[in-house]
């Protein structure tokens, strides 16, 4: 973008709301419904003075029945509306996980294409806040098994900002994970930061040695990693994947022809995981563009812990991220 | 019956509910002759239900229904050959062949399906009256499911919702006293369904579901309810189930007298009996209409035998929206 571009300080926060709230100028359709969106402000605060400026029919409380205001959004969206469903956090998610996954993602084929779901789902995903095991999983993975939905995590201001109106703009369900670690995120933003794609990864620090392929809060861990290797002389390509589904096998298997390497970087469980699917998929199409087997990052696979230590412990982290790079450069 | 209207009403009536009896009793038979797989559930015995509600309906109406749909989507006017074609699975049929028997669907008459899901229409149906109350429009969504349903959590979470919200949903259980093979009494702490709607603050009644004309009369006063602007209403029909949950069950769990009781009550004969009382229809009228929905159903059966598989090639169709703009 042109230097001219007057810029402003924001908050990874106000950008997921100033995207509502444009959202909401936009289009009369939209509306954002969930628990303690209204009155409290939004568990995590995104919501906040949206009752005032928009009322009680847009931005609409709900009791606390997930599947029953997850299914709502389903027919308000069937019925013609465009409503931004806000689930707290992703280990409640389970509780509509019925809705999303048997009418949500199921609706267009089951009806023969008569019947597409506008309808798109937010919620807060991701550990760090010793928030212990039922707050803090990191399921986004899980719900990109699933066909007839789109994935889209966005890390950067850029994509908490822009991708919503692209999801809304979406004839099919879009879920959108927001790590809540980084609500409080600063950084600048254009003024008039608008949408942006939700179909293509994209490559955040170029790098010829090894490529880190990541998404959401892990994308800064590998960021800051890159950041160290450098002093050494290794220069890792970080890839944001942005959409989880459908993946964008086109960017990272680019960047592994260049690289020859690859470390995959997700806060997920490692078992049955995005990570491992991503890595099947290089092994299918760019396996004979590796120097060396694909390595993986993962959360440990145990119920989040509630101590600090033990949850730092639990997560990908730069120094683990540091030392796979090194060891997977020197000895490939 | 007193004026020409309502009898010639009475007889269309009769009309939809034998539709409904045969073209079931042909598809249990093609069920059978494996024409059609799957699950095959018979709604036979519960006819009045979806014919006496259906009648009360506006064009502009939505309807939510679950895996015992086919009464609801003929009663509707959803086309027998469409329905026959899709369990089938045709191309020609309602869901493309998609769906089969359990998701019967059509945009055209507002027929949301065909859930499979106990209880999961039930929130679909409380959003399509949200936005109808968020867009000005001034139509109900009647919303079918069985007293299996009641156990769900989605049951209450959705009652809640559509009383807080006073949303135009007619909630219609359909409470034919087993939840599959388990009697109501093994699963209902209260089983007084019609009562639950107290809870949440929701004008209910409950009305003899195998009675065409006592249906037809409690859902006209439920619909003019909730047209007014009062919010949703819940209309427990008790009714029964003639014919096993699905082709799968032995029926273990009840007594064929107690069947038999029931077929006592069949809520074809109970009309076409008042009907023959009041000197309005014959054996003869009765031969004619039995020969009109023979032809309809055989029509359906041969649209269904002449339909034709979808390509293979097209198998990862509907999946994600042909047109990307929502």
């Amino acid at each position: 973008m042109s230097t001219q571009t007057p810029m402003q300080t924001t908050t990874y926060r106000e950008a997921v709301k100033e995207a509502i709230r444009e959202a909401m100028h936009m289009d009369e359709r939209v509306f954002l419904m969930g628990e303690d969106v209204g009155h409290y402000g939004g568990c995590y605060a995104v919501s906040k003075g949206l009752l005032a400026e928009f009322g009680p029919e847009r931005i609409r409380d709900t009791p606390l029945s997930e599947s029953g205001f997850v299914g709502a959004g389903i027919g308000a969206a069937l019925g013609g509306m465009r409503p931004i469903v806000e689930v707290m956090t992703v280990n409640f998610s389970l509780l509509a996980l019925d809705q999303i996954l048997n009418s949500a993602a199921t609706l267009l084929h089951m009806s023969g294409g008569q019947f597409n779901v506008p309808l798109v789902i937010r919620m807060a995903t991701g550990a760090g806040k010793q928030l212990a095991a039922q707050h803090a999983h990191s399921l986004e993975g899980w719900y990109a098994h699933i066909p007839g939905i789109r994935i889209v995590s966005p890390a950067l201001l850029e994509d908490a900002r822009g991708m919503l109106w692209t999801a809304l703009q979406d004839p099919d369900p879009v879920l959108i994970f927001e790590n809540n670690t980084l609500y409080n995120m600063e950084g600048t933003l254009p003024e008039k930061a608008g949408p942006v794609d939700i179909d293509h990864a994209k490559i955040r620090r170029p790098g010829r040695d090894i490529t880190l392929i990541t998404y959401s809060a892990s994308l800064f861990k590998c960021l800051d990693a890159a950041e160290v290797l450098a002093k050494e002389g290794i220069e890792a390509e970080v890839i944001d994947l942005r959409t989880l589904r459908p993946l964008d096998d086109a960017t990272y298997l680019a960047s592994i022809a260049r690289t020859h390497r690859a470390l995959i970087v997700d806060e997920g469980w490692r078992s049955g995981s995005l990570s491992a699917e991503i890595s099947a998929r290089i092994m299918e199409q760019g396996f004979y563009d590796l120097d060396l087997p694909v390595e993986r990052i993962c959360t440990a696979e145990i119920p989040m812990p509630y101590a600090r230590h033990l949850e730092e412990a639990a997560l990908p982290r730069v120094e683990t991220i540091i030392a796979a790079v090194q060891r997977m450069v020197r000895h490939g | 019956m007193q004026t020409p209207l309502e009898q010639h009403h009475a007889i269309r009536q009769l009309r939809q509910m034998l539709l409904i009896r045969r073209f079931e009793e042909k598809s249990a038979e093609l069920y059978s002759a494996t024409k059609i797989r799957g699950f095959l559930h018979l709604y036979i015995g519960e006819e009045a239900v979806a014919v006496g509600v259906m009648a009360t309906l506006t064009p502009e109406d939505a309807v939510v229904a679950t895996y015992r749909e086919h009464g609801q989507a003929l009663a509707r006017g959803m086309s027998a050959a469409s329905i026959m074609a899709e369990m089938y699975g045709k191309q020609e049929g309602c869901s493309r062949g998609r769906g089969g028997s359990m998701h019967l669907f059509d945009a055209a008459i507002h027929f949301y399906g065909g859930n499979a899901i106990v209880a999961g229409g039930l929130p679909l149906a409380v959003g399509l009256a949200l936005a109808d109350k968020m867009q000005g429009r001034n139509r109900v969504t009647a919303c079918f499911f069985g007293d299996g349903a009641v156990a769900e959590g989605d049951f209450h979470e959705a009652m809640n919702l559509a009383a807080l919200w006073q949303l135009p949903v007619l909630f219609l259980c359909e409470n034919n006293l087993y939840a599959m093979g388990t009697a109501i009494c093994y699963t209902q702490a209260s089983p007084d369904i019609a009562a639950k709607g107290a809870a949440y603050g929701m004008a209910s009644a409950f009305v003899d579901g195998m009675d065409v004309m006592a249906v037809e009369t409690a859902a006209r006063k439920a619909t003019a309810f909730i047209r007014q602007g009062n919010g949703p209403y819940l209309l427990e029909c008790r009714t029964y189930r003639f014919r096993p949950h699905s082709m799968f069950d032995t029926e273990l769990y009840r007594t064929k007298e107690e069947v038999e009781e029931w077929k006592q009550r069949d809520p074809i004969e109970q009309l076409a009996g008042r009907l023959r009382e009041a000197g309005l229809f014959d054996d003869q009228e009765r031969a004619g209409l039995e020969t009109e929905v023979a032809a309809e159903v055989a029509a359906a059966v041969a649209f269904a035998e002449a339909g034709t598989w979808e390509p293979v090639a097209d198998l990862t169709r509907f999946v994600y929206s042909e047109r990307r703009e929502a």
